[in-house]
């Protein structure tokens, strides 16, 4: 089966190739490690994880700063600002981090955290909805997710939200783009091994918003995704599309059971 | 934590063969296009234009940097020089240059006594492989210097 | 670009004759002047912190000269022998002339 993966991967034209030892790699790696699946922590260089590890030198804190100051900002008509109604955020906020993106009724489908936020932003503050991206979005995502640090990833996809899962695991499972390729492609068939010169993780989202090195600076998973999509030559969807929701709550599936990282860093 | 370097190494070197040569001089385009490089020359001319006509002596800097940078954009770097940090003895400044960057000059970084310990710790963009080089100058006039070669391979795909 | 923010890290209490870790970082872009604008192929003149300072109760303590191979959202990390209670000052100084400072109090016990 790798084989094969391996001569499509080459065929399309990108440089792949096995880095046997770390498919042997016996580490230990405490709870970024859970059954089979691996945070995108297990595959960083040690220097990226030491920035990581350390809330002073993780440069992603300074979003979490950043949306823990807007967290008590009074904004929009309703003169209201998000710890008016949430209080303490470690508290009203502990949970969020690993169970969304959930169903939502009155909109018959699902949300992430950002739009959530959006949602108490427009709806209960009367204040205009942040843009995907602003940086006021990814600190107040950063900083949300964080309260739900070290907790494991826990989504419900039964019930309503179940044909959005499906959704979501069509959407990781189909190939795309010039090269053909599908997200399992690269990040089943292939993790732990190089792709020009990146080593291939397993994709996982326990760690967004995360601070990347490339971006130098933090990024959101729709982000990624439209990275990822790019990759292949696919026309990516927008940040905060139904497909991408979908496909989040899939992957948090995925990795269930893996650590809220948030902020993580990444190369 | 010993076998977790193990591990990285292993892969880490595997990585550059992939990249080669070419791999190389891509990443220093993305990180920083169409800038001409500086050389060992213009280093020894910086270090020259700070510290005049004394010859700097290996020892006392301990450089700590990462042999292969997963990331040019972000290399963490740590200078330690061996010194007593008293007011009659100390560390006055020691100043990074990376060779192979546009501009050789990364930073300079000045102690005082009242630091108690000659070391720092921050974090540069290397445009390609290349020697990272520590000139430290001490209170009495003697000046130190050290290097070490970090080899950066490309950062990040897609995004 | 919003206001950069600092964040640093000091013990809040230290016995006398201590030597103090500190750990610094703000965010800044800390734009080199060797990109180029991917729309007009214009190079995206420099803008970074070029000065970074620490004083303890009005005396510099640590200083660092900054250049544009520092990375975006600088970090910095040093010592400080721990002498008497005060307050430690951080200021970062940009291209353009603002200066973004913070402070930390500091007792020595
Ligand atoms: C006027 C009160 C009010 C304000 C102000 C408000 N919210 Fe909410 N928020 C709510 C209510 C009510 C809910 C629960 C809605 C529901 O269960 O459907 C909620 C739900 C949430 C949730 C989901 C919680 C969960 O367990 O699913 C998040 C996250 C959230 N708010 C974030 C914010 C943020 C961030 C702000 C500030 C930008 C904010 N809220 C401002 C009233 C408010
Ligand atoms: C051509 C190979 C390729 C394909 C196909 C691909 N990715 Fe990636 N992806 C990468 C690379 C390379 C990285 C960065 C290194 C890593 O973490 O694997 C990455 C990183 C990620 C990450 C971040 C992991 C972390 O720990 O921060 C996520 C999430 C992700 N991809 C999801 C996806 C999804 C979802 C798809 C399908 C839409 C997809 N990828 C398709 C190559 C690919």
């Amino acid at each position: 089966m790798r084989r094969i993966a391996l001569a499509a991967v080459a065929a399309s034209g990108l440089t792949v190739m096995l880095a046997g030892t770390a498919l042997t790699d016996e580490t230990n790696w405490g709870a970024y490690e859970v059954g089979d699946k691996r945070s995108g922590y297990t595959y960083a260089a040690a220097e990226t994880r030491s920035i990581q590890d350390d809330d002073f030198e993780n440069p992603a804190m300074l979003w979490v700063d950043t949306g823990q100051e807007l967290w008590d900002t009074v904004e929009g008509e309703a003169g209201k600002a998000c710890a008016s109604c949430h209080d303490d955020a470690a508290v009203s906020m502990a949970e969020v981090g690993a169970i969304y993106p959930v169903y939502y009724e009155p909109r018959g489908k699902l949300i992430n955290i950002e739009q959530r936020i959006n949602l108490c932003r427009t709806e209960n503050m009367k204040a205009k909805a942040w843009k995907w991206e602003s940086r006021e979005l990814l600190s107040m995502t950063a900083f949300v997710r964080n309260q739900a640090r070290g907790r494991p990833v826990a989504v419900k996809i039964d019930g309503p939200a179940a044909p959005f899962y499906e959704k979501g695991k069509e959407f990781y499972y189909q190939r795309r783009g010039q090269l053909d390729m599908a997200c399992k492609s690269c990040h089943e068939d292939n993790a732990g091994n190089m792709i020009r010169a990146n080593l291939l993780s397993q994709g996982q989202s326990n760690g967004f918003p995360t601070y990347r090195l490339k971006w130098q600076k933090v990024g959101s998973l729709h982000r990624r995704f439209r990275g990822c999509n790019s990759q292949v030559r696919a026309t990516p969807y927008k940040a905060g599309s139904d497909e991408y929701v979908n496909l989040e709550l899939f992957l948090a599936d995925r990795g269930r059971g893996l650590p809220v990282e948030t902020p993580a860093v990444r190369n | 934590m010993n076998e977790s370097k193990q591990y990285r190494d292993v892969s880490r070197r595997q990585a550059l063969i992939v990249v080669g040569a070419g791999g190389l001089a891509a990443a220093g385009l993305t990180l920083l296009p169409q800038a001409a490089s500086a050389d060992a020359a213009a280093v020894d001319a910086a270090i020259k234009g700070l510290i005049g006509g004394k010859t700097p002596q290996a020892g006392r800097i301990t450089l700590d940097l990462p042999q292969i940078a997963e990331n040019g954009n972000t290399v963490p770097i740590t200078v330690e020089v061996d010194s007593p940090m008293t007011e009659q003895d100390y560390c006055k400044a020691v100043h990074i240059f990376a060779d192979k960057n546009p501009q050789p000059g990364v930073a300079s970084i000045n102690f005082t006594p009242a630091c108690g310990k000659a070391k720092a710790s921050t974090r540069m963009r290397l445009a390609k492989t290349q020697n990272v080089v520590a000139v430290a100058e001490m209170s009495d006039g003697s000046v130190y210097t050290a290097k070490a070669e970090v080899k950066v391979t490309i950062g990040g795909c897609g995004g | 670009m919003a206001k950069p923010k600092p964040r640093v890290k000091v013990p809040k209490t230290a016995a006398k004759g201590e030597v103090l870790e500190i750990k610094t970082l703000i965010t800044h872009k800390m734009e080199s002047g060797q990109r180029k604008d991917k729309k007009t192929g214009e190079k995206i003149p420099q803008k970074i912190i070029n000065k970074f300072v620490c004083a303890f109760n009005g005396k510099e303590v640590f200083s660092a000269d900054w250049h544009p191979a520092i990375s975006a959202n600088p970090f910095m990390s040093f010592y400080a022998v721990a002498t008497e209670s005060g307050t430690f000052e951080f200021t970062w100084t940009d291209d353009d002339g603002s200066v973004y400072s913070k402070t930390a109090q500091l007792t020595v016990e």
